[in-house]
């Protein structure tokens, strides 16, 4: 059963984002990255992690794909005619680059022997804030450091002259 | 696990390229290139969170957590370069901002 979700969301996932990078309106681009995010968010649910799954649609979906959103709209950027998407001379280079990359990839992953996975225990909330504050608590201090300069930065960037 | 970890990672690594793909074909359109980066940011996300649940170990999810924070940041940046450069020349076409080349 868990099986088939997966599967299932994989398929959304990939779809999804086949779309929303060979879409010529930004806006539509936006909504369907949106729908590939919250399959994920499910499939971070199915790998035992419910605290990335929430971020993922709160963070990801919720502010980053609204920012996106947000200017977009603000400086009137939904208009395809304007010629500004791929032709099929940008798409061709990009498209054997990726399916090589892609190819190569899944024949290096299909050719090693796979490994019975043993049963793994999912970790608590607890102790993910146990290891996070007690173990990687310069990072964190790295992060607060680096979400202010990019606040500082935004605000110095979006100033009015 | 309910699936292998490689039908996970591959399932990634059409996510990373799928991105990349998209970066490379839209080079000109600044929003597009910063949704593209985004589908490969997640696409690592997905690979940490497999690892973490293959292993039992919180460190995984934990990553994924701070490449969340750290996307945010960039995205932030990012927007508001855009928002700069199109107040500049009124449009985000990376071609029109050469004036540097030698």
């Amino acid at each position: 059963m868990e099986q088939a979700i997966f599967y299932i969301l994989a398929a959304v996932t990939v779809i999804g984002t086949i779309l929303a990078i060979t879409e010529k309106h930004p806006v539509h681009a936006i909504l369907f990255l949106v729908t590939s995010l919250f399959s994920m968010a499910v499939i971070f649910y199915l790998l035992m992690a419910p605290l990335v799954a929430a971020f993922e649609v709160i963070l990801y979906a919720g502010a980053i794909m609204v920012l996106f959103l947000f200017v977009i709209m603000m400086l009137d950027l939904g208009h395809p005619e304007k010629g500004m998407s791929p032709g099929w001379k940008e798409w061709l280079p990009a498209v054997l680059l990726s399916g090589i990359s892609i190819g190569s990839l899944a024949l290096v992953i299909v050719s090693r022997h796979a490994v019975s996975s043993a049963p793994a225990v999912m970790p608590t909330i607890r102790e993910l804030a146990v290891s996070l504050f007690r173990e990687h608590g310069l990072a964190v201090e790295l992060i607060s450091l680096q979400l202010l300069f990019a606040l500082v930065g935004a605000l110095y960037l979006g100033r009015q002259k | 696990m309910i699936v292998p970890l490689e039908h996970i990672l591959i399932l990634a690594g059409l996510l990373f390229f799928i991105g990349m793909g998209g970066l490379l074909a839209w080079r000109a359109n600044l929003i597009m290139m910063l949704v593209c980066i985004e589908v490969m940011l997640n696409a690592v996300m997905l690979v940490f969170v497999a690892g973490s649940a293959r292993w039992g170990n919180a460190d995984g999810q934990l990553f994924a957590v701070f490449i969340m924070a750290l996307t945010s940041a960039e995205v932030s940046l990012a927007l508001a370069m855009v928002v700069y450069l199109h107040r500049r020349r009124k449009t985000v076409d990376t071609d029109m901002f050469s004036e540097m080349k030698g």
